[in-house]
């Protein structure tokens, strides 16, 4: 008798989409004892919400074992669904139920009864912070606020395994913080398992156990501290006096014995190939000066890294754009002014103000709901503002000519390629779309499919090509007729990390040949890799700055170093003490 | 366990009622439409001939000429306009000012007073045909009466040895409204049966909260129960609704109980129900579950069902397919309990072909319905 919560052998499971056969899952086996925080890590399309899904009863295998808590869950699914508490996606939550209404629900299917009610609702209440918004309807609740009401209907029969699957994704730091304090509580008190999937690396070392996976397999199951173990002596930090922060990870890139070259801060993050005493500057980069080594704490993106990369640098030539901006270097080139948005009541953005210089990557950091998007629209011209003035390169988008918006590039948040149409044309049809045609046409598509690496996909559907290449896609898309300001809303939303850093790599080389770079992300660590960036949340910048200052600011005698997301947290707590109220 | 068994289900009906409630679509689809619709089809269309704008022709007025016209101006179908030439008449058809010509030459009255042959010209726009037939059909009656008028006048012999006596039987005043009316009462369950039905689950399937409900101890009769019961209610509300305007604001007669109505709307709008649950579990997602119930249910209900078109003018193959739109059946009923009365076996009949469509689309449903996301 074993008394494992989860125990899985031998499970596969496969999808048919579009007439191709998708593993999902390969011979997955693991188990998960009582009382634990596991965590199901790994990019999008690794096979998690397959694998929730198989243990909530929800799909049947095509092979392999289930049991949860003991029980069959592919004999007997109604009995496991009796059990435990599921959070899918988004929540699960009806948008135009009130939150109480939404409570009462819960309740009623999970067979709590009238008596208990009051003392749970109210117990869940407190926990959550959603006290005063009982009679709220839900789709009027923050994403933080609805994550929490998710939590809490779940946990309304107190169930004795709960299933969560990606309960973090899009939503503000704070409140992803405080869904972990929540989680852990329920785990000491009542002894809850928990099972939870998250794309976010780096909430892997706040699980008690980590199972890893990529592409439908299982890598590595064990406490998040012996995969940071597995490249104890691995990890470096490198800053130079004479280099930029760019060129400086771009040479570390190709340096022997280095598998990983990661900017972070003005500094770049090595992770090293083999085990090894610190390397000398001579060695990594011989005859250059100023350059400073120190051995860095290794943390879980490391393993993933060290465990995924295969060394391949990226061919430094392809990479640089043909024509190289360079001239007027500083040049203030977006200038946003008081800029507002409304939508009927509702104000998506709140009068902020910022500028970019040519040649810059500006960030704009926040959770989903922040107002990135909605502002990234305005610049591009493809949505009015109520008021407030903007300038892109000197123009407003909406009443500049066709020319003006020639020299932007947008890659938007979702695909918005042609799925049916072939990668090559798709390319042609973009290329043709910013006026390009003959010679300059046929060779803007070999510079593309080179350095994208698209060649071998030239004539697959870009409906079928695997995420990471679509994104390659996507952006090789909008820089067909080399622009000279690229929007980027959401780039490495959904791409494994492995993709992110290319994805990094190629926005750095372009914006050391001058081009300025605007992105929005919800990861909290891709700020690192911003010359500057602006934090926003409901509508308001919080700040502006370089990520070092940011982080700085954050600075405390218990936290001597700070990430981003500390340094966020406390932007939003700082506000809620001006405002007085709960999120 | 029973106890547990009641509370998920009262659960899940206040949940649905509360949505439909607050929902816009909902409300829209459940209340406005069928508003729109009645007074539509209450007021606006009418498939009777009332004042057809016919030219009559005459060559050469004399008394027999004006008394022939005479008739038509008399006449509550017709609203004659006159030429003194046919081809102005024929320019007039040509621009749709006229539906029909009648054309009385100059030699009309002489040969017709001689007693010898005395043709008109009739001349009718054909494109609707069905309306050509009518207004056909109501020029002869017309001119055949005024025939047998002008010889009883001069003594003669009436020329036809057979006279018409006609009665129209349950819509004494032909009035189209009539039979409408009734038809549309099973438009609308249709629409809340089967079209609201299918969005409001494949809505569930798309914002993912079908997928929470499935990883409770809900149990598939208790989800279907739940939907069931909320818009069952609401599509018998509609049909009160609809039979209350029907009796009261446009005087149609219910000839027939108002409980066997009552019983054969209920059979009717389980099928419905059980349709657009089965449409939603197929599409999941509300764009697709939208245009299927349009397309499965909606359509052919309109035109199918012998509510708009009569059946048995259809071609044979098409009077085949009608068997498979539960509408037909509802429709015969409708229109024999409002306009007829009980007549049992049409009634009966029906119902029982409803009630095979019932056992076989539930069978459906509840094969297709599981808790299993594939």
């Amino acid at each position: 008798m074993s008394g494992a919560t989860i125990r899985l052998s031998g499970v596969s499971k496969h999808f048919y989409s579009a007439g191709r056969k998708i593993e999902a899952l390969d011979d997955v086996g693991f188990t998960i004892q009582p009382g634990r925080v596991a965590g199901l890590i790994g990019p999008d399309g690794a096979g998690k919400t397959t694998l929730m899904r198989l243990i909530a009863g929800l799909l049947l295998p095509d092979e392999g074992q289930i049991r949860v808590l003991g029980i069959d869950a592919l004999a007997q699914p109604l009995e496991v669904q009796s059990r435990v508490g599921y959070m899918p996606q988004r929540f699960g939550l009806y948008e135009d139920l009130s939150v109480q209404e939404n409570l009462d629900l819960y309740a009623d299917l999970q067979g709590v009864s009238v008596a208990e009610r009051p003392a749970r609702f109210q117990e869940l209440m407190q926990m959550t912070g959603l006290g005063s918004f009982t009679h709220r309807l839900t789709g009027q609740l923050s994403g933080g606020m609805k994550q929490k009401l998710g939590l809490a209907c779940t946990l309304v029969s107190s169930p004795r395994l709960m299933l969560l699957d990606e309960p973090t994704v899009g939503v503000d730091p704070l409140s992803r913080r405080e869904l972990w304090q929540i989680v852990y509580r329920q785990v000491q008190e009542a002894g809850m398992t928990v099972l939870l999937s998250t794309a976010y690396l780096d909430e892997a070392e706040r699980c008690d156990e980590v199972i890893l996976m990529h592409q439908g397999r299982v890598l590595g199951q064990g406490e998040p501290a012996d995969f940071s173990h597995s490249v104890a002596g691995r990890i470096f930090q490198v800053s130079s006096t004479g280099l930029s922060h760019r060129h400086l990870q771009e040479q570390l890139s190709r340096a022997p014995g280095v598998l990983d070259a990661l900017i972070e801060g003005e500094a770049v993050r090595l992770v090293m190939e083999k085990s090894s005493a610190k390397p000398k500057p001579d060695t990594l980069l011989p005859g250059q000066e100023g350059i400073h080594i120190t051995a860095a704490k290794p943390r879980f993106e490391d393993a993933f890294i060290a465990r995924l990369k295969t060394n391949r640098p990226m061919d430094k030539t392809a990479l640089s754009l043909q024509r190289t901006a360079t001239t007027g270097a500083g040049e203030e080139v977006i200038r946003v002014e008081n800029l507002q948005r409304r939508f009927g009541d509702f104000i998506a953005v709140k009068g902020i103000s910022f500028s970019v210089r040519r040649g810059e990557i500006f960030g704009l950091l926040g959770a989903n709901g922040a107002g990135k998007s909605t502002t990234f629209r305005m610049l591009c011209g493809l949505l009015p503002a109520s008021s407030g003035e903007l300038a892109v390169a000197g123009h407003d988008l909406r009443q500049a000519a066709a020319s003006a918006r020639g020299r932007i590039g947008y890659m938007a948040q979702k695909f918005s390629l042609y799925t049916n149409l072939s990668v090559m044309q798709n390319l042609h049809f973009f290329s043709s779309a910013y006026g390009l045609r003959g010679r300059e046409q046929k060779a803007r598509l070999e510079w593309a499919l080179t350095t994208f690496e698209l060649e071998p996909f030239r004539n697959a559907n870009a409906g079928d090509l695997p995420l990471g290449y679509k994104q390659r896609l996507s952006f090789a898309a909008a820089l067909m007729h080399e622009p000279e300001i690229l929007f980027l809303d959401e780039p490495t939303s959904g791409v494994d990390p492995l993709a992110r850093r290319e994805f990094w790599t190629r926005t750095n080389a372009l914006a050391e040949a001058g081009v300025t770079v605007l992105v929005t992300t919800h990861f909290m660590e891709e700020a690192n890799y911003c010359d500057r960036l602006v934090i926003m949340a409901e509508g308001e910048v919080l700040t502006e700055g370089t990520p070092l200052a940011m982080k700085a600011n954050a600075h405390t005698m218990e936290n001597p170093d700070p990430t981003m997301e500390d340094a966020f947290i406390q932007l939003i707590e700082q506000r809620q003490r001006r405002q007085g109220e709960p999120t | 366990m029973r106890k547990l068994a009641r509370m998920r289900l009262l659960g899940m009906i206040r949940k649905e009622s509360l949505q439909i409630l607050r929902d816009p679509s909902s409300i829209s689809i459940a209340f406005v439409l069928p508003m729109v619709l009645l007074f539509l089809f209450g007021y606006g269309v009418s498939l009777d001939a009332r004042l057809i704008p016919v030219g009559i022709v005459i060559e050469q007025p004399d008394t027999t000429t004006q008394s022939l016209a005479g008739a038509f101006e008399r006449s509550e179908f017709f609203q004659p306009s006159y030429f003194d030439n046919i081809q102005t008449a024929q320019q007039m058809l040509n621009e749709r000012h006229i539906d029909g010509i009648l054309w009385m030459r100059n030699n009309f009255s002489s040969n017709l007073l001689a007693g010898g042959e005395a043709p008109i010209g009739l001349i009718i726009n054909g494109v609707d045909s069905n309306q050509a037939n009518i207004t056909q059909g109501y020029i002869q009656g017309t001119w055949l009466a005024w025939l047998s008028r002008y010889a009883e006048s001069r003594g003669q012999p009436l020329p036809i040895p057979v006279s018409l006596e006609q009665r129209v039987w349950f819509n004494a005043a032909l009035s189209s409204r009539l039979f409408l009316v009734p038809g549309l009462i099973a438009i609308i369950m249709t629409m809340i049966g089967s079209l609201l039905t299918a969005l409001v689950v494949a809505r569930e399937w798309e914002r993912g909260t079908m997928e929470a409900l499935m990883v409770t101890p809900l149990r598939i009769g208790e989800m279907l129960a739940g939907k069931l019961i909320p818009y069952f209610v609401l599509g018998m509300a509609g049909m009160l609704f609809s039979v209350a305007m029907a009796v009261w604001q446009f005087d149609v007669p219910l000839r027939g109980s108002f409980w066997l109505l009552v019983v054969s709307s209920a059979l009717f709008m389980l099928v419905a129900l059980a349709i657009g649950l089965l449409i939603s579990i197929i599409s999941k997602n509300q764009f697709v579950a939208g245009q299927l119930a349009i397309i499965v249910t909606f359509l052919p209900a309109f035109i199918l069902s012998g509510f708009l078109f009569d059946i048995n003018s259809m071609p044979e193959w098409v009077q085949l397919i009608t068997h498979l739109v539960p509408a037909r059946y509802f429709v015969a009923i409708l229109q024999t309990l409002f306009l007829a009365g009980d007549v049992w076996p049409v009634v009966l009949s029906n119902m029982g072909a409803l009630l095979i469509m019932l056992l076989f689309f539930f069978a459906l449903v509840w094969r297709k319905s599981h808790k299993h996301l594939e």
